[in-house]
């Protein structure tokens, strides 16, 4: 029974990351492509949660909380980015 | 279960959405409540103080940088001039470029 519900919270994340995906290649714009990095970002740390919430490993817990740190950094390294370039 | 539908959600906002702003609304707070979902389950599951301890972490330090994130990127994308969707009532940004005011560090 939880490993079913295991299987299926994976399953949901992938094709939650497949959506977002998506949106990566279309994005019309160069800030629609940085929300979805982010939003891909934070899909792999809920990835990492539900891993590490199987496994009872809390190795996950820690590569899950560096990763939204670095997350966040690049995102806002993107948006410094984009706004220099209008200027 | 919960987080993971609340993430589904969040991805299906940021494909469906027709501007840059509307998307980033979907993906910040559907995203954020997901996880908060994903953490608390782990928690239930695994009652133990160094599982919380990491959990309430990463949270907290998700509700912190979601907000900053969304912020930053919605102010690159008002200034770089995205366009806006066609159904948007009020646009109250700067007219002229030299409107805005410089950026600051």
């Amino acid at each position: 029974m939880l490993d079913l519900v295991f299987t299926l919270t994976l399953t949901v994340l992938a094709v939650a990351a497949v959506l977002t995906f998506v949106r990566l290649v279309r994005g019309p714009t160069l800030p629609d492509r940085v929300i979805a990095i982010d939003l891909i970002g934070v899909l792999i740390v809920c990835l990492l949660v539900v891993v590490a919430e199987s496994t009872a490993q809390q190795a996950f817990l820690d590569v899950a909380m560096v990763l939204a740190l670095i997350s966040f950094v690049g995102t806002v390294a993107y948006a410094r980015y984009i706004e220099r370039e209008q200027s | 279960m919960a987080g993971a539908t609340l993430a589904l959600l969040a991805a299906i906002g940021v494909l469906r959405m027709p501007d840059v702003f509307t998307r980033m609304q979907a993906s910040t707070k559907a995203s954020t409540l997901g996880l908060g979902c994903l953490l608390a389950a782990m928690v239930i599951r695994h009652p133990e103080m160094s599982f919380l301890v990491k959990a309430v972490s990463i949270s907290g330090f998700m509700m912190l940088t979601a907000a900053v994130a969304a912020h930053v990127i919605a102010r690159a994308a008002a200034l770089s001039g995205s366009p806006l969707w066609k159904g948007t009532v009020i646009d109250e940004r700067p007219r002229h470029p030299a409107d805005h005011r410089p950026l600051s560090g």
